[in-house]
Formats: structure tokens, sequence, C-alpha cells
């Protein structure tokens, strides 16, 4: 195993354990969060997936876990409210239900806005992502019936077969879960040939072609499922804190989402893991002290992308990105 | 491996007939015929600004023509995009390599492996232990003297190292045709010579279109040549027969040659 491999199967060890001994240590809040940076680690891993693979830097992605989020509390208010949904069906309350239904809402979105912003490139990409996602966020805040700009809020968690999700360290193992499995699918898909293609096309899309491969495809493929990690994501933190918002949308988390992806290492496999971490621990550590600890986070950062380009993740293993 | 690149009763198996491209009142490609007949090299001459690169982009498909239509292997293929045209064999080498440099030249020549076999869409099987991909692709690297390389990343190889690296990923297409952009471009005396070699063979395996501004490689390589100039061929024949025609050693050759 490379050196780098055990660097990311440490990050999720230290994710973990980090729950694990709070919850011994009876530090319920500690667990939260460790919650909070699963989550967003989890919609890190979604974005790395199409920015740090396959090149593509989506300004949008909070659209991505806006709509994760707002399927996930649509569903819940009306199976809380009994309020019939579509076709006599009331939503539900069942994560094991909601979360496919995030993913599905977010890819479908994902399809239109991936195959008009991947006309352009570049700093175009990034500002048409950005429209994109912006649009969604007005959409939402004049929508009044979920709540408009204030959002909305419910009252119980969903509900996981066999834990009791209101529980902070129940709620935790779900999410480190999905951490896990979502960690060891994008392994598995950046190490096949659709990864090889991927990475391809972020070099060089003309030698893709060359090669008798379309990028466009591919890259939309990357781009839509990536979309649908940070979807789940947003499904998740929409449970954690019982409530959504058009802040959920917003280009701020956007910019959040990427922080934690250049934080930990863009097309590191568990970058997003460290830099969500570490995003979540800065803000709870220094926003204990002053409420612009964000300027000491952008020191940070810019220290980061200066002097250590390959992030958290490459320091530590000490390698040059591959591919 | 039976070729049919290298049969002359097949007829051309690269044929562009006709083909306008304007820009703006610039006639860059004008009314421009050509053959590639099978196991020839054919170069393709011309001043700076005659409309080589222009013409390529057209035959490779990035570049959609006016008028006039492109035939490849019997097809036409005027309406296909490049990707497309590849998949059919049509391999090509660039003026300015076009390489992946964060991967390794076992990564690079995989890719080509795997886009003439089943594109992109698998998701599971690590392409590096894929029994479809593996043996043809050590077999390519070898053939084009990059053995024992396979690990090295191409940021990391010499000038000459990415040429030969770009003719195994176009032997990878199992080319029908080969397309090559000024392949011997910045390469060095000795590094000349030894590509011309590797280019003299490659058209056992199928017929080389060759643009190119060594003029040593082209008289010492080609089977024919066509002569661009202003967007229009003014002359094709054998080299005997561009090196004594007067209107190419006043336009281009420049009396001395």
């Amino acid at each position: 195993m490379s050196r780098e491999m055990l660097i990311n199967l440490s990050m999720l060890a230290v994710l973990i354990l980090t729950g694990v001994i709070a919850h011994l240590a009876g530090q319920g809040f500690v667990v939260t969060l460790a919650t909070k940076a699963a989550i967003f680690a989890l919609a890190g891993m979604g974005l790395n997936l199409c920015l740090g693979y396959g090149g593509l830097i989506s300004f949008g992605h909070a659209a991505f876990f806006g709509i994760g989020g707002y399927v996930c509390g649509i569903l819940a208010l009306h199976a809380a409210n009994a309020m019939p949904l579509v076709a006599g069906w009331s939503g539900s309350n069942q994560m094991l239900l909601i979360w496919p239904l995030a993913m599905l809402g977010a890819g479908l979105i994902a399809v239109p806005i991936g195959a008009l912003s991947l006309r352009t490139s570049g700093v175009y990409f990034i500002m048409v992502t950005l429209a994109f996602a912006q649009m969604v966020y007005y959409f939402a805040i004049s929508w009044p019936q979920y709540g408009g700009d204030d959002g909305m809020s419910f009252y119980t968690r969903n509900q996981f077969p066999g834990i009791n999700t209101l529980k902070p360290f129940g709620f935790f193992l779900i999410c480190a879960g999905v951490l896990v499995v979502v960690t060891a699918v994008i392994a598995l898909i950046t190490r096949s040939r659709f990864g090889l293609v991927l990475g391809a096309a972020r070099q060089n899309r003309i030698r893709v072609e060359a090669a008798g491969i379309r990028p466009f495809p591919v890259l939309l493929t990357a781009f839509v499922l990536s979309a649908m990690i940070t979807g789940l994501a947003g499904a998740l933190y929409a449970d954690l804190n019982r409530f959504v918002s058009p802040t959920m949308l917003s280009w701020h988390m956007s910019g959040e989402i990427m922080v934690f992806v250049i934080l930990g290492g863009v097309g590191r496999l568990c970058g997003p893991v460290a830099g969500a971490g570490l995003y979540v621990l800065m803000e709870h550590l220094l926003g204990g002290i002053t409420d612009y600890w964000q300027i000491l986070l952008g020191l940070v950062l810019l220290t980061v992308v200066m002097l250590a380009p390959g992030g958290l993740i490459g320091i530590l293993s000490g390698r040059a990105r591959h591919g | 491996m039976a070729d049919p690149g290298t049969d002359p009763a097949a007829g051309p198996v690269l044929e562009i007939r006709n083909l306008v491209k304007r820009f703006g009142a610039l006639a860059a490609t004008d009314d421009v015929s050509l053959t590639l007949l099978p196991g020839e090299i054919h170069a393709l001459i011309g001043p700076n600004g005659a409309g080589k690169s222009t013409l390529i982009r057209q035959i490779t498909g990035e570049v959609r023509p006016d008028s006039g239509a492109v035939f490849f292997a019997g097809t036409g293929i005027t309406g296909l995009g490049p990707a497309a045209r590849s998949r059919l064999g049509l391999a090509r080498s660039f003026q300015v390599s076009q390489l992946l440099p964060d991967y390794t030249v076992l990564q690079n020549v995989l890719l080509a492996v795997a886009g003439a076999s089943g594109g992109a869409f698998h998701f599971l099987r690590n392409p590096l232990k894929d029994p479809r991909l593996l043996p043809q692709t050590l077999t390519h690297i070898e053939h084009s003297g990059l053995s024992g390389r396979e690990a090295i990343q191409v940021a990391f190889l010499s000038h000459g190292e990415r040429r030969r690296l770009e003719i195994a990923m176009a032997l990878a297409l199992r080319p029908r045709a080969f397309l090559l952009d000024e392949p011997m471009a910045g390469m060095g005396a000795e590094g000349a010579k030894d590509l011309t070699r590797l280019l003299s063979d490659l058209r056992h395996q199928a017929p080389v279109l060759l643009v190119e501004h060594d003029m040593d490689a082209v008289f010492a390589l080609a089977d024919r040549i066509s002569v661009l100039v202003y967007g229009r061929i003014i002359a094709t024949g054998t080299v005997a027969e561009i090196r004594a025609n007067p209107e190419v050693r006043h336009s281009y050759l420049g009396g001395d040659a």
C-alpha cells in the first residue's frame, strides 16, 4: 500500500475515532462536530471528483448540496404533516428512501447544468456554474411554500433502520458509514478505466479525442456523479440541523465546499476529509475567540495554496501530484 | 498483422475532394483535392501561412469545411468529429506534442489502447491490471523503443522520447492511416535521423500523410509530395518531379534546392 493511501485511511480513522472517543467521554457536542465534519467531507468528496480528478472547477456545487437538503426537508415535512406531495404520496421519513431521491434530484439538475457548462472552459466554466447555482438560490428564496427566505424546520430527524438517529452518536455512525462507502466507491471509480480517461481529459482533451474517446460524456458523467454525492451530503446536513434554508444554496456554500477540497488537497482521495476536518476544527476553536475567524482561515488557505498546493494530504504524503 | 492500408489495389485510404474553407475573405483552403494511397508516404509541404494547419484540421475533424468532402477507408467522414475519426483508424501526431504530462508512459499508451477497445465507460477494473489492455500496451511501448521507461512520468521524458510516445499512442489505434504534423520539429540532427528511420517503417503499418518542414526528411521519406501555396495545391508528384517543377522552385524551394 502506498504511503498516500495509508494517509488517506488515517484521515478517515482519525475522524471516526474522534466521534467514538467523544461519545465514550460523554462529549455529545464534539460528536456533533465530528458529524458535521463527516458531512462536509462528503460534500467535498463530491466536488473533488469533478474538480480534482476531472479538472472541472465548479463554483456551483452549493446548488446540489442545497437540492439534496431541500429534497430531504420537503419529504420530511410532508411525511410529518401527512400532506400529499405527488399522486397521493405524502413524502417519507426514511433515510434509505430520502437519500436516493436526494441524489436523483441533484443528479437530474446536474445534467443540464453540466451539459451547458461543459461547452465552456476555464474561468467561463466557473462563472456559468456559479450562475446556475444562483438561479437555484433565487428560486428557493422566492418559493414561499417551503419557507422561502426563512427556510424551513422539521422537528424530528428522519429514521434509519436499527439506529436511533436522534442520538448524536447514532447519527454520527450513519454519516461516517456513508462517508466510508462513498470513499470506497470513489477510490474504485478513479482507479478504473473511467478514472484513467477522466484524468486524461483533465490534462489534455485533444489527446483524449485523438485516442478515439469523446471527452464530453466522460466529463458530464463525472459532473453528475459529483453532484449526486454532494446532494447526498446535503440531505445529511439537512437532517443534522433539522433545518434547510437558501443558505445551503448560496455561493458562500460553494466556496466553502471548494475550501474543503483545496485545504485537504485537490485530487487526493481523502483530501476533503482532512480539509473539512480542519475547517470545522478552526471554526470551533477560533470561532469561540473571535467572530472574524475566517480571516485566519484565509491565511491558512493562502499558505496552503502558495506553499503546499497538494494540501494537507500532499504535505503528509510528501509526494507531488500524480495521475 | 494483415493491413488494408498496404494493398495498392484497394484505392486511396484517404481522399479529400474539393475542400474549401474560408475565413472571411481569406480562402485558407481553396478547392483542395488530395489522395493518400496504400503503402505510401505522402508529404504535404508549403511555406508558412499556406494553410497546412487548416487543411490538417479539416482532415482530423476539428474544423468543418465550407464545402467538399473527406473520405476515409471508403466512407464519407466529413460529418464526423475527431474522436470518431480516430476510432476509424485515422491516427495522428501533433506539431506540439499533446501528451498527458501527469501520467506515466504506461498510462498514456493505456489511454490510447482503451480508446481503441471499448471506450471510457468501465468503472470497476483497474486498467493497469486489465488483460484486455495491458499486453497490447506493452507491445506498442516496445515497438516504439520505450521499453524500460514505462513507469516514467511524461513530464520527465526527453523531447525525442515524447515523439516516440506519440507514435506509440498512434499505433495503439490500430491505424489505417497516419497523419503526422511536423514530427521532426525541434529534433536534433541525430534524433531526426532516428525518427526518419521510425517513420519509414510506419508505412508498412499504414500510409502516412506527412506535414513537414525538414526538407531532408521529406526528400528521404516521401513517395509523393504535394505543395500547398496560398490554400491551393500547386503541384503533386514524386520527389524528382517536385524538385524539377519550376513553379515549386520559384514559390517555395527558393531556386537552390
